[in-house]
């Protein structure tokens, strides 16, 4: 199930060159637990993000495994050195085998 | 109201599994402290923990972890029916091993955090949390 699944970062424009910066990313994702039950006492199938990570120029900033008690559209915020001018690289893995991803670019300035 | 000898038994015994009830539920989370960690021991200090002493929704719980010089850093809580919650693995242009996120938790218990230093060491952080509505939808 992969309707409605919109990532979202917020990365700042510009910064200087070494300097820490917070990452804040969002996807809109319902996060189905596997736990839960539908009206018939039927168990809703596990669907959920299981993996996100994030690259910069390449390198690995974070890489985080998610299980079902993340909630839903999973919020994750970190730090990140930013060396040089570049792209920051997000990307959602799901558990049907879907990958969204998404890319933000950054001046030193 | 009159208790027999019978109810009077019924009742010892539930309170007996009551109290056994939430050490079945840990042996799980310790099933996966170990299986991270390999059953080295883990220091009380270089990891810190936040989350809210009172959850009003456990659907969306805010946690967040931060270990100066960790590698990876793993998210339990030990009352939820599978432990796991995340594990956050820090790469070189991690600025700080720090992160935060928002969990679901079954109810009122305690979250851990394992933090797996860079030398091979870890360290252990908790923090109860206590759970006004479940997050889990049984």
């Amino acid at each position: 199930m992969a309707s409605g699944v919109k990532p979202r970062v917020k990365v700042p424009k510009t910064a200087a060159a070494g300097e820490a910066i917070t990452i804040k990313t969002l996807i809109s994702h319902k996060m189905e637990s596997g736990q839960r039950k539908d009206k018939e006492g039927n168990k809703i199938p596990r669907s959920i993000i299981n993996r996100f990570t994030v690259e910069f120029n390449g390198e690995s900033v974070i890489d985080a495994t998610l299980e079902p008690a993340i909630s839903t559209n999973p919020y994750i915020q970190f730090e990140a050195i930013v060396p040089e001018a570049g792209e920051f690289k997000f990307t959602w893995y799901d558990d049907d085998g879907d990958v969204y991803d998404q890319s933000k670019k950054i001046a030193i300035g | 109201m009159e208790f027999s000898r019978r109810d009077t038994l019924a009742l010892g015994l539930g309170a007996v599994a009551l109290t056994v009830l939430p050490f079945q539920v840990s042996a799980a989370a310790d099933d996966a402290i170990a299986s991270f960690t390999g059953g080295a021991d883990m220091a009380d200090t270089g990891l810190t923990l936040t989350a809210p002493e009172i959850a009003e929704n456990g659907n969306t719980v805010p946690v967040s972890v931060d270990a100066p010089g960790a590698v990876s850093i793993m998210v339990l809580a030990t009352g939820n029916p599978t432990p796991d919650v995340a594990t956050f693995n820090f790469g070189p242009l991690a600025a700080e091993q720090s992160a935060s996120t928002r969990i679901r938790l079954a109810g009122t218990q305690d979250v851990v955090a394992i933090a797996k230093m860079a030398d091979g060491t870890f360290a252990r952080a908790s923090q109860a949390v206590k759970v006004t509505i479940g997050g889990c939808g049984g």
